[in-house]
């Protein structure tokens, strides 16, 4: 197996993963009971009626960390075709990796002074 | 024409083995917890279900699984909420195509091994979010948000972590880093090794980390409203992540097929490594309470992320100094 052959494995290899997805639902669908009610499908609640809709505004406040990785992931995909010419690119890589790291530190003590990891 | 039926015949078997491999070695870590569990915490099923040892508790569950009547909600979106399952399998079964448990034994050597890899077991994500989401269940809701911040905050220290590993072979090929490896790198390597494996667990959601699934506060999270096969499918593809998720830690940070022998007995030492790390995230599910949101999202940022860095820049220096 050479070269773009190795993505033919692993285009089958995709196909074989939805099959055994098919598969599975299918066989589980022939061995399953089938006895549909309109409590059955309630939204469960821990027992008690649903109040509301799934679906509703809530406060998230996760979205600080999403800020947070936007810092990191731009970086990380650049740093991949970076680490196989470390070795070619001696020393002054090694300068530029200093400036590249100590930028995104400053991000990062920004963001932990500023509180945004703890709640309490 | 003849070439192309023997090419075509090739594909198809290796596509079969890796689905053999994946439906037979995530069921075995599945079964190893069992019995880990069971011993540590008195559990009685695995113990002795069927007689011996506690054989028949999987086969069990499975049957019982697959008997369970299929329930999608009124209010969810019935479509996303059906296809989740696959979403959240799928790519474990796909990366697990591309890691070679020796230089001969690889379903698909491709080039960029370890960014393919990480970038096919990251979909996987998707699954969970979609799951959470089309439920229309307010636990889901929760549940998906809690998974996709986790998921942002943990993707990034694995991504680091897998980097340094890959400068200190000089190439992002999986059987590359294998050939590469040294017994040294144990040490010059070993705080990659743990981001790489904590950052690993938090990916597959497994204790500590289960803060999206928490049991005891949001029932169980995305999963909430899932039953009979679908919901196992979900069960299978944590086992599954595990199974990547120790057999990348086994090739890039501990030598994979190297050791005594490694002529013939290299796909042995993959395995038997991979094995190790596996019943340590068993070990670590057992022995550790779960964290808290905020606690995860500090142990990422500002102990993981720094961590790796760190080992960025030593990784980058040693590199240098030794050409």
């Amino acid at each position: 197996m050479e070269g773009l052959e190795n993505y033919l494995v692993v285009a089958a290899v995709i196909t074989a993963g939805v099959l055994l997805f098919a598969g599975g639902m299918g066989a589980a669908r022939a061995l399953r009971p089938r006895v549909p009610s309109a409590e059955k499908v309630l939204t469960y609640e821990s027992g008690v009626d649903p109040v509301g809709h799934g679906w509703a505004q809530s406060q998230i406040r996760y979205y600080l960390y999403a800020f947070l990785y936007l810092i990191f992931a731009v970086d990380a995909v650049y740093l991949f075709p970076w680490v196989t010419v470390v070795a070619q690119l001696g020393w002054a890589t090694i300068a530029e990796m200093g400036v590249f790291i100590g930028i995104i530190a400053v991000g990062l003590i920004h963001a932990i002074r500023r509180g945004v990891l703890r709640w309490t | 024409m003849s070439v192309d039926a023997a090419l075509l015949a090739e594909i198809v078997l290796r596509a079969v083995c890796v689905l053999a491999a994946f439906l037979t070695l995530p069921l075995l870590v599945g079964q190893t917890e069992h019995k880990v569990m069971a011993h540590m915490q008195g559990r009685l099923g695995p113990m002795y279900a069927g007689g011996f040892h506690g054989w028949a508790q999987l086969v069990a569950d499975g049957v019982k699984f697959l008997q369970k009547e299929d329930i999608v909600p009124a209010r969810a979106d019935a479509q996303v909420f059906r296809l989740a399952p696959a979403v959240a399998l799928v790519p474990y079964l796909v990366a697990l195509a591309v890691i070679p448990l020796s230089p001969d034994w690889v379903a698909a050597d491709v080039d960029a091994g370890l960014l393919f890899v990480l970038a096919a077991s990251a979909v996987a994500v998707l699954g969970t979010l979609m799951a959470g989401w089309s439920s229309a269940n307010k636990y889901a809701l929760l549940g998906s948000m809690r998974a996709a911040a986790q998921l942002l905050a943990y993707e990034l220290p694995l991504v680091l972590a897998a980097a340094s590993v890959a400068m200190a072979a000089g190439t992002l090929s999986l059987t590359g880093i294998g050939e590469a490896w040294q017994w040294w790198w144990l040490v010059w390597q070993f705080p990659a090794l743990v981001v790489f494996v904590v950052a690993g667990l938090a990916e597959v959601q497994r204790p500590p980390f289960d803060m999206p699934i928490a049991e005891s506060e949001l029932v169980a999270g995305p999963y909430t409203e899932y039953t009979g096969l679908r919901f196992a499918l979900f069960l299978l593809s944590e086992y599954a992540g595990v199974v990547v998720l120790s057999a990348l830690t086994a090739v890039l940070f501990l030598g994979a097929w190297q050791g005594p022998f490694a002529e013939v007995l290299g796909p042995v030492w993959t395995l038997l490594k991979t094995g190790l790390v596996a019943v340590l995230v068993i070990w670590l599910r057992v022995a550790w309470p779960r964290l808290r949101e905020d606690q995860l999202q500090r142990l990422a940022w500002a102990g993981l992320v720094p961590i790796a860095l760190a080992q960025l820049a030593l990784t980058a220096v040693v590199v240098v100094l030794q050409t």
